[in-house]
């Protein structure tokens, strides 16, 4: 029968000829619709005279932007403007998943609550912020702060040089220079530090059974980075105070209006969702492991700590990660109200040139890695918390 | 068996009844003052709720504003709400810029969808029959709200909005978008590497970046993926985002359900002769959906929800109509509370019932999973 196998149409009831057929014509389909569209798109661009390439990045921006870490003005570059844009994000989402992750953890142990009032509150709580668009929040935490605090002629001044108006929160800064950049990374170093040596000292309890007094080296490694990097940077402690002018104040650190109903918006909408976690989490722990730890003579806090908590946390940490991962997503909706986030900045950015494409590029590119290094980070720290089965 | 001996039956099964707390006070007040971290616990939560009720009905009702115009409103200063606002801008907030004449057509529209929403969320009428109940009802509503035949007036989609737009936008973006979503799952779960890895990258794309961009992207480069000529409807390209994202989301969850199904029914699938298609369509797929029913449902409220962010590339969606009401000019500064509360509990009612159905289908289908072992 080696004739009819070799025909060609007995070649396409092969499976594995049929399997390689499908993927090739997938492939082709992909790769067509793509040219397809880069074709078009490219055509139409040169008809419309739009600029293609990232050139535009190092060209003035010409625009203010409301809130900025690194220094910025109007005459700095579209690539700069993004960049402050990406730090906006990125600031109000941390914040934001603080808040969610202390409020979440609070609400989610009140849901069980033996008291039936308070469980009754936390989820009238959880079911007023589930059900209602995180949009429609935003709009509504900002209303309330534009209608319930004065305008900025009339700001409250609630302590000296502190005002607070319907214009945010005005406080007096430090005059940042890059000495300070030092000394904060001076900080930062010290904290991974002492937990490195925390970490050691457990280790080594654990392998030889003997406690040694860990906190004295734990406090020496937090502190010491940060005082050597006083002595050699030196930073000046000049202070930025605010002045109340006519209309406006300037100078000092300004916590914007718009800032704060974003960040009450995301971390109260993240933190109903953290609550059902943490709430499914605990109760996934048997009652039996709750007695066998108190058989074996752990009280509860430890019982707590040492067994419910690390056990809880395997089935947390998943729906956790997404938890956080939305958060950061959701915070593109400052364009709503006018946070300048990367979603903001690059809108204007591409209102001003017109090349849309290189701009939605850049901020799904980094929405995209952001995201992927964050569920990457959170599935190294499940793999560390999984239970190991045999 | 004599009377005492009933009797005696009776006793000792109540004797055997195990025995329940106190009712004494005691009993009945402990979960609230048990210890004294709980007597402070239940104090606290008792002033927050006097205060919580008595906040909302001097709101509501003693401090409220019922009749007048915006100038009554304006005296009182936002001491109470202005109920005048709501009466005078209702249409509006539900119909948006549909022709005032004509807002019977999308009110009927709306109650047919529900009326069908409601029809085939009850499982007793689970059959193929309501796929051409929604093709009618899809069809009926099409032409209430764009018109053109009967003696319709035509009314463009640039007019559409408000409550219809909505639902509009979220029904068919999740129809079109659960489609899309088990074939990405399917063809996740394919064996064949080149279509695997076509829909990972797609699906961890759309899912890595949020909606907002999706439908920047939508609004921006889809006129420029359209051949000369052909220009593409605003709502189209918002419908397409939002389809895209649905998609993406429904796949996973669809994928759980399929890798729930145990590998045995593929096999006995294949060993009776069916082909992938077949042996998917009559025995995996009925099964992995009928599992992932309760995430869907819950992908649904979520995306009902996440309609809301048409708004930002324009559309006027229910939100963004009550926006418009709350800056008309006449009422502009005066109401700024009310419209976003009264959105507010529309969607609450929306959301929660459908979390309820839920929880429902939920307790319905385990249910159907273990007769006989109760």
């Amino acid at each position: 029968m080696a004739t009819s196998d070799s025909s060609p149409v007995r070649l396409l009831y092969d499976v594995r000829v049929r399997a390689v057929l499908y993927q090739v014509v997938a492939v082709a389909l992909v790769v067509g619709i793509g040219l397809y569209l880069f074709d078009t798109v490219s055509r139409k661009l040169a008809a419309q005279n739009i600029a293609t390439g990232f050139d535009y990045l190092s060209r003035p921006a010409g625009f203010v932007i409301s809130q900025s870490f690194i220094s910025y003005d109007s005459g700095n570059s579209y690539g700069r403007a993004i960049l402050v844009g990406l730090l906006n994000t990125i600031w109000v989402s941390v914040f934001a998943v603080i808040i969610s992750t202390v409020l979440g953890l609070v609400v989610g142990i009140a849901r069980l609550s033996r008291n039936p009032l308070l469980s009754t509150l936390a989820l009238i709580y959880v079911e007023a912020l589930r059900n209602v668009p995180l949009l429609l929040y935003l709009f509504l935490w900002y209303a309330l702060i534009v209608a319930v605090f004065p305008p900025v002629r009339e700001a409250w001044q609630i302590l000296p040089e502190v005002f607070l108006s319907n214009g945010g929160l005005i406080v007096p800064s430090l005059r940042w220079s890059p000495a300070h950049t030092g000394v904060l990374a001076a900080v930062v170093l010290g904290i991974v530090l002492a937990c490195v040596v925390a970490s050691a000292f457990r280790r080594k309890r654990v392998a030889t059974g003997q406690s040694r007094v860990a906190w004295p080296f734990v406090l020496l490694a937090l502190v010491v980075p940060p005082l050597l990097a006083m002595l050699i940077f030196q930073p000046e402690m000049a202070v930025n105070w605010p002045e109340k002018g006519r209309f406006r104040i300037t100078g000092g650190l300004q916590v914007t209006p718009e800032f704060t109903a974003l960040l009450v918006g995301l971390g109260l909408s993240a933190s109903a969702g953290i609550a059902e976690t943490v709430r499914a989490g605990i109760l996934s722990v048997g009652r039996g492991q709750w007695e066998a730890a108190r058989s074996v003579g752990l009280h509860d806090r430890q019982t707590m700590r040492l067994v419910v908590l690390p056990q809880a946390l395997r089935v947390i940490i998943p729906p956790l990660t997404s938890s956080y991962l939305s958060t950061f997503k959701n915070s593109s909706l400052a364009i709503a109200i006018g946070y300048p986030d990367l979603v903001m900045v690059s809108n204007t950015t591409m209102n001003q040139t017109g090349q849309a494409i290189e701009g939605i590029a850049i901020f799904m590119l980094v929405y995209l890695g952001m995201s992927i290094t964050i569920s990457m980070l959170m599935n190294w720290y499940n793999a560390r918390v999984a239970l190991v089965e045999r | 068996m004599t009377d005492t001996a009933q009797l005696n039956t009776l006793a000792s099964v109540s004797d055997e009844r195990p025995v329940r707390p106190a009712q004494n006070w005691f009993g009945l007040l402990k979960p609230y003052i048990g210890s004294p971290f709980n007597a402070v616990v239940t104090f606290a939560c008792l002033w927050l709720i006097y205060r919580l009720i008595t906040g909302a009905w001097g709101w509501l009702v003693t401090r409220a504003i019922v009749e007048g115009g915006p100038q009554t409103c304006k005296a009182a200063a936002g001491a109470g709400a202005c109920w005048p606002f709501l009466a005078a801008k209702l249409r509006f907030m539900i119909f948006g810029f549909f022709p005032y004449d004509e807002h019977w057509r999308p009110a009927l529209a709306v109650l047919l969808f529900l009326g069908a929403m409601i029809y085939s969320m009850i499982p007793r009428f689970w059959s193929r029959r309501l796929l051409w109940l929604w093709l009618a009802v899809v069809v009926i509503c099409g032409v209430l709200m764009y018109g053109g035949v009967f003696g319709l007036r035509v009314v463009n989609t640039t007019n559409w909005g408000g409550l219809p737009l909505s639902f509009m936008l979220s029904s068919v973006g999740l129809a079109f978008g659960f489609v899309l979503g088990v074939l990405l799952a399917l063809a996740r779960s394919s064996k064949l590497p080149a279509i695997q890895v076509i829909a990972i990258v797609f699906i961890e794309m759309v899912r890595g970046v949020p909606l907002v961009s999706i439908l920047f992207m939508a609004s921006v480069m889809l006129p420029l993926f359209m051949p000369d000529g052909v220009t593409i409807d605003k709502l189209l390209r918002a419908q397409v985002a939002i389809i895209i994202f649905a998609g993406a989301y429904i796949a996973e969850t669809v994928r759980g359900g399929l890798q729930a199904v145990p590998k045995g029914q593929h096999e006995a699938a294949a060993s009776l002769g069916l082909g992938y298609w077949l042996s998917m369509r009559k025995i995996v797929l009925p099964q992995a959906l009928k599992i992932v029913i309760p995430p869907l449902v819950n992908i649904f409220i979520g995306f009902f929800q996440d309609t809301t962010l048409v708004t930002i590339i324009g559309l006027l969606d229910f939100l963004d109509t009550v926006r418009s009401a709350m800056r008309d000019p006449v009422w502009q500064g005066i109401a700024v509370l009310e419209g976003y509360i009264f959105a507010a509990l529309v969607y609450a009612v929306f959301s929660y019932g459908m979390g309820s159905y839920s929880r429902f289908i939920e307790r319905r289908l385990k249910t159907d999973h273990s007769h006989g072992r109760h």
